[in-house]
């Protein structure tokens, strides 16, 4: 966790903000995270919930190919790791090493994007074909939603780490280290969404 | 970690606007925004009263003659929607949360003041949207529990919009309950400990617990309701091969732990008030922190007591009942620790105390109509009638309600360096109290006698009981009056208070009427000792 040590800034930049105390910011965005994981973890217990009682009608076509999805998890995981990579190299101020890897994750989401797209167009079974149809598209889809985000923000940051009047510093981690978390977190998900939806 | 403070640099006092046109801004002062949710959430209490009175109107006579059967409907889910997300939610956590719980942690503001002013501001345009999907064509009409397939046959447009407006609300909430998470563990005053704290702190922490855990749960089922009325999936319709019994479930995982999350800080508000008026420190601090945290935990995993009539499983049945059953400990102990609170005091009789004890009077019977509402047995015989109105207004409103008027004569000379009138004040005890038993008590009886809820006509056999409960309905819309009086003549030319007329000892009494933007003038003060009531003040620290 980082701290805030330009007083000056805070007094600039926050007018009503009069006491300096420790930057408490990356504990906030935590518990957000715990917020939003219990979102993904209502609409497992759903799936989970149908899976068990709800049998499938007969006729219904829902079967799901493992390529794409092994690849995609593949690249998040991969994006994980350069991501940290990016904040190994601002923290030595090596900036145009980081901004490089921040835009290689962000190249990396995107994609895992394209793949899911190419997924969902080749899958034999549409939104409203059954109901595990349905609860793979929303999973997925509410997932695809927390990458795309994620990506946006790395795209971002990664302008925000430019040499010249770029904000983010060794000294001014937090965006970056934010970002990384929430990025973390959205990997997490779909290592768990893997599992549960396409090897159980 | 250091605070330093600089009167020089912390007048910037000049940059927001003045007098009560910062009520209507996008102020980041925390006593501001507590003030911006209580006088917003009171103008949907008063919307969601009348709401309620046109109910009781309709309910007076056994055939649907004041309005249609489907007006009805949409009234009853207008009131209950309003009442709960847009009057006790927001108050109750927001309005005493925001004001208080910076003093009582010894700091200036919030731990992230924009994000708390976002909060509030989610919250009337959500409001006004709500009341206008009534005049959409079709509003809600599905309850505010929306069951499907109720809420997925039913005309779409206002659904959808009640959909949105609780969406935006459950946001507004996430967002509060991380800033109080944040404030209680993070920004204490250096030389504070936890056990030191006042106990509303406490009560918001596990309230916030909750928020944070259960309310994300409830956005996700709400966006897959909302799928299966635009998209036609089918998650929840059975039509569809979908499950109805999955939404109960997800939708009770919230709603559950919101019931905890309208009366914990309720728990906590009157653990301030009772001993400040009994002179006494509180009884039992570290059994009632424990309390509260048992119910936050126990809170989380008794919500299928609510489905016992929805084919639920008797390994199921067996298990929600007892951990139900479970709760009434620690909500047990702390009524025992505010009964002894009391016990020996020098009592003054003033409308915060009334409220207060008519909230104890009023929960105790609620709390015992709950646990009998836990044995499945007993939960099938009255499930889905007036027992269970009955039972949910005597805490809701018995409870809640009843502390939120009783912080309000606590805490209004701390907010606007005047009293509220006595005289008044006992008025509008004594009316509220009288109506408010007399329109639930008689429900009981209804609901043990079969009388379904949320239906406009009933059995003619059940006429004077049910228009027992309509004068008492009378009698609170009435009991209003003398309030919305005593605030006004009070603002007005009220006697002036000082700066503790209570001769309180919690922070934010250590402070001028109304408190200066930056709390203290100087250094906070560490209180350590937030109930020593009854010492003398050398043994206090």
């Amino acid at each position: 966790m980082t701290t805030l040590d330009s007083s000056k800034e805070i007094q600039k930049n926050n007018s009503e903000v009069n006491e300096i105390h420790e930057d408490f910011r990356m504990f906030g965005l935590i518990t957000f995270l715990i917020a939003d994981g219990m979102t993904f973890a209502g609409f497992f217990a759903a799936y989970l919930t149908y899976k068990a009682v709800n049998p499938l009608p007969d006729g219904a076509i829902y079967e799901l190919e493992l390529p794409i999805p092994t690849l995609n998890t593949i690249l998040l995981l991969v994006s994980s790791a350069t991501f940290h990579k990016a904040g190994k190299a601002l923290l030595k101020d090596k900036k145009s090493e980081s901004q490089k890897w921040l835009f290689f994750t962000a190249f990396l989401g995107i994609i895992f994007l394209i793949c899911q797209l190419f997924e969902y167009f080749h899958l034999p079974f549409g939104l409203t074909d059954n109901l595990f149809a349905s609860t793979f598209y929303a999973l997925t889809g509410f997932h695809g939603l927390h990458v795309t985000l994620g990506t946006l923000m790395i795209l971002i940051i990664a302008w925000q780490s430019r040499i010249k009047g770029g904000r983010l510093t060794s000294q001014n981690m937090f965006p970056l280290e934010a970002v990384e978390l929430y990025w973390h977190f959205v990997d997490g998900i779909w290592v768990i969404l893997f599992i549960i939806l396409y090897l159980l | 970690m250091t605070i330093s403070i600089d009167p020089q640099k912390t007048n910037n006092e000049s940059l927001q606007p003045k007098g009560w046109l910062r009520y209507l801004s996008f102020s980041l002062d925390h006593k501001v925004i507590g003030i911006q949710y209580l006088v917003c959430g009171f103008l949907f209490y008063l919307i969601g009263g009348t709401l309620a009175s046109a109910i009781r109107i309709e309910l007076a006579s056994p055939m649907s003659d004041f309005m249609p059967r489907d007006v009805y409907n949409q009234v009853l889910t207008l009131h209950g929607t309003i009442m709960i997300f847009l009057w006790i939610v927001p108050v109750v956590n927001g309005a005493f949360g925001n004001y208080l719980i910076p003093f009582y942690v010894g700091a200036r503001d919030m731990a992230f003041p924009r994000l708390n002013a976002v909060a509030f501001w989610l919250i009337p345009p959500s409001g006004l949207m709500l009341v206008a999907s009534y005049f959409v064509e079709g509003a809600a009409q599905a309850g505010w529990t929306a069951y499907p397939p109720l809420s997925i046959t039913t005309p779409q447009s206002g659904q959808i919009i009640w959909i949105l407006s609780v969406l935006l609300l459950g946001g507004s909430s996430i967002f509060g309950g991380i800033n109080f998470i944040a404030t209680i563990i993070k920004l204490r005053r250096p030389g504070l400990k936890l056990m030191q704290l006042p106990m509303y702190c406490w009560a918001m922490l596990g309230t916030s617990l909750l928020v944070v855990l259960s309310t994300p749960v409830l956005a996700g089922t709400l966006i897959l309701l909302s799928f299966d009325i635009i998209a036609n999936t089918g998650f929840f319709n059975p039509v569809l091969g979908g499950n109805v019994v999955v939404y109960q479930h997800l939708f009770w995982f919230y709603s559950h732990p919101a019931v905890y999350i309208m009366v914990l800080p309720a728990f906590g508000l009157v653990s301030e008030i009772l001993p400040v008026h009994a002179r006494k420190p509180l009884f039992g601090y570290t059994t009632m922190v424990f309390s509260i945290m048992g119910i936050v935990v126990l809170g989380l995993v008794v919500w299928a007591h609510h489905m016992f009539t929805s084919g639920t499983p008797p390994w199921m049945r067996l298990f929600f009942t007892i951990a139900t059953a479970f709760i009434a400990v620690p909500t047990g102990i702390k009524f025992f620790n505010w009964v002894a609170t009391l016990w020996g005091g020098k009592i003054s009789i003033n409308s915060a105390m009334l409220f207060s004890c008519g909230f104890i009077i009023n929960f105790v019977f609620g709390g015992i109509t709950g646990v009998a509402l836990a044995q499945v047995p007993f939960d099938i015989h009255v499930h889905d009638t007036y027992f269970v109105v009955a039972h949910f207004h005597y805490i809701v409103y018995g409870g809640t309600v009843f502390i939120i008027f009783s912080s309000i004569y606590h805490w209004f000379s701390k907010v606007t360096g005047k009293m509220l009138d006595e005289k008044l004040g006992i008025l509008h005890f004594i009316i509220t109290f009288i109506g408010f038993n007399l329109c639930f008590a008689p429900q009981h009886w209804l609901g043990l006698n079969g009388m379904p809820r949320r239906v406009a006509e009933y059995d003619p056999q059940f006429q004077f009981v049910n228009q027992i409960s309509s004068l008492g309905a009378l009698l609170m819309a009435i009991s209003t009056i003398p309030f919305l009086i005593n605030v006004f003549l009070s603002l007005r030319n009220g006697k002036d208070a000082g700066d503790n007329p209570w001769n309180a000892l919690t922070p934010e009494w250590l402070t001028s009427s109304p408190p200066p933007v930056e709390n203290w003038e100087g250094e906070a003060p560490l209180v350590e000792e937030p109930y020593g009531y009854g010492k003398e003040i050398s043994e206090r620290k």
